[in-house]
């Protein structure tokens, strides 16, 4: 539910402040221990479990399917996309999607008072750093496999001469907003998402117990929207990676 | 004009940006199911596409929305 501010209000961006649990200095550097930290502990302390404890049996046990699932899901993606030359970067995309995954649905998971939700992917340097990383490995992979033949990725072909240098501005803008706009697109989803929530939380505590059942049946709808989005932008992430490192290795263009 | 005003004004303009992602979203479900009245067969294939048609056309508009909440509580 909403936190209340100092003013007494319900803030619905209260929820996204980050409070220091413990304090750890490194000389001028601020490298506490956060609920940010925590909460990625966390995320990715049930993703091991889960890898771990489905071991492997012939005939798998319920949490086995899950981890069998997910593999199959993220394998037939990268190879619907990729094909065969990008097995070497399975495991960076099933970690990646496995991450995103977990961090968006331990956000829609919320118990009063025990259990305050805390979505990671919902602060822009957690998915800046993570999209950084994707666009800074997919330039390296294709200047090591194409040379500097990697720069015709900014050239389209059958194109006319004119339009040409236009084109190349054009490609060469949008190829580096790729960082950005994978990261923007999954932190303004999770904060858009939770801050909505929390708006119409906020108008079931306004509107009593006679008004406040309307509002409660809408937020049982928008939660059950969140946690396919939740999904969708997961998938999304992991399909965008997939794509850049597709254009990196197989150079359609 | 106030400080104040002109912040929630912007606000409110840049949040306009969401009609084009309710546009958006309309065009690719309906799209969708024009094409999967017509071949209803290879409908399941492309449910994947549809999906993430959904989530790129959702998030551009919720880029403007980010400007909105900036705006907001940022500055």
């Amino acid at each position: 539910m909403a936190g209340s501010s100092e003013g007494g209000g319900l803030n619905p961006m209260h929820q996204f402040e980050i409070s220091t649990i413990a304090e750890i200095k490194l000389g001028s550097i601020d490298a506490s221990f956060t609920n940010a930290s925590l909460w990625m502990v966390i995320v990715v302390a049930s993703v091991c479990l889960l890898l771990l404890l489905s071991s492997s049996k012939l005939v798998p046990s319920r949490l086995q399917s899950v981890g069998e699932l997910a593999y199959e899901f993220v394998a037939n993606m990268m190879r619907d996309i990729l094909g065969d030359s990008g097995r070497a970067f399975f495991p960076l995309v099933f970690t990646l999607f496995m991450f995103v995954l977990a961090a968006n649905m331990w956000g829609m998971i919320n118990i009063p008072v025990l259990l305050h939700p805390f979505t990671v992917t919902s602060h822009i340097i957690v998915t800046f750093a993570m999209a950084m990383f994707i666009f800074i490995l997919a330039t390296v992979v294709g200047f090591v496999k194409h040379g500097a033949g990697y720069l015709k990725l900014f050239v389209p072909s059958g194109v006319p001469a004119v339009l040409l240098p236009l084109l190349v501005v054009i490609e060469t803008i949008s190829y580096f907003t790729r960082p950005i706009s994978l990261s923007v697109r999954l932190f303004a989803n999770m904060m858009a998402g939770h801050t909505m929530l929390k708006v119409f939380a906020g108008f079931v505590v306004g509107m009593g117990v006679l008004g406040g059942w309307a509002p409660l049946a809408l937020m049982v709808a928008f939660t059950g929207l969140e946690v396919l989005v939740a999904f969708l932008q997961a998938y999304v992430f992991a399909v965008l990676t997939c794509i850049y490192l597709n254009d990196a290795i197989n150079m359609h263009h | 004009m106030e400080a104040e005003a002109a912040k929630l004004i912007g606000a409110g303009l840049a949040a306009i940006a969401l009609a084009g992602a309710g546009v958006s979203i309309g065009h690719i479900f309906g799209n969708y199911l024009a094409g999967a009245l017509r071949n209803p067969a290879a409908a399941a294939s492309q449910f994947p596409n549809l999906l993430l048609g959904f989530a790129l056309a959702e998030a551009t508009g919720l880029f403007g929305l980010v400007v909105a909440l900036i705006i907001l509580f940022v500055f």
